[in-house]
């Protein structure tokens, strides 16, 4: 009687890890939960340029974060346009932050709620002109033709 | 086991057709950190974003397993240009 109950509830149990394993692979996406994903929402519209980061604009944790730091410092962006996350300091944030703009390293920026690119992204816009083109549009910085000469 | 080159390669040329592909490991040997330029077709049309990811989908499990990656895209022909200009 017994024996037939272990053998039961052994493959019960095996049956069980099978199927949460399958479901851990296609539920991956919903790991990022509703609350998280509202934060972060709220999080990219808040400031019209916004950068998840290691590290800080003072004290950069990452060259390619410095990358990023370094290159939108050339374009004289008001303090309070531009706002930067640690992720290493908000182990959901890190993990989140990926899920959410389905991109897989940090840096990230983000121009007006809309996800921009990684570093190699910001660089080549950087050198086309592209960035700067960007941040005129979305009223970041002046227009080149308005400024003072 | 560290992601190598060959693993790279292959899943890019899987998933793209390939003009040119150059992958560089920048962590001194360990395959924890890879920088790649890949030169493809593919990539007609399509905004450095959407560019990256496509390679990011391609390598999504690769760069999982990576440190560090970094990558630049471009169509055969801005690939002679840029060749041009820097050559």
């Amino acid at each position: 009687m017994f024996q037939n109950a272990l053998r039961t509830s052994v493959s019960l149990s095996l049956y069980r890890s099978t199927v949460s394993s399958c479901l851990r692979s296609q539920t991956f996406r919903r790991f990022l939960s509703q609350e998280s994903r509202t934060k972060i929402q709220a999080a990219v519209t808040e400031y019209p340029v916004v950068l998840f980061m290691k590290g800080n604009p003072e004290q950069p944790m990452c060259g390619f974060s410095r990358g990023v730091v370094k290159i939108l410092s050339a374009f004289d962006i008001p303090p309070e346009k531009f706002k930067t996350y640690n992720v290493l300091e908000d182990l959901e944030l890190r993990t989140g932050i990926k899920e959410f703009s389905e991109w897989p390293t940090i840096p990230q920026l983000y121009v007006n709620g809309e996800f921009v690119g990684g570093s190699d992204i910001a660089l080549s816009m950087f050198q086309s002109g592209e960035l700067e083109t960007l941040l005129e549009q979305h009223g970041v910085i002046p227009k080149a033709s308005e400024s003072p000469s | 086991m560290p992601v190598t080159i060959e693993d790279l390669e292959r899943a890019i040329r899987a998933a793209f057709p390939v003009s040119h592909l150059d992958i560089e490991d920048q962590s001194s040997g360990c395959g924890s950190s890879y920088a790649i330029l890949l030169v493809s077709e593919a990539f007609e049309g399509k905004t450095t974003l959407a560019r990256h990811r496509l390679i990011n989908q391609a390598l999504k499990q690769e760069i999982s397993q990576l440190h560090a990656f970094s990558q630049k895209s471009f169509t055969p022909a801005q690939y002679a240009a840029h060749q041009a200009k820097s050559g």
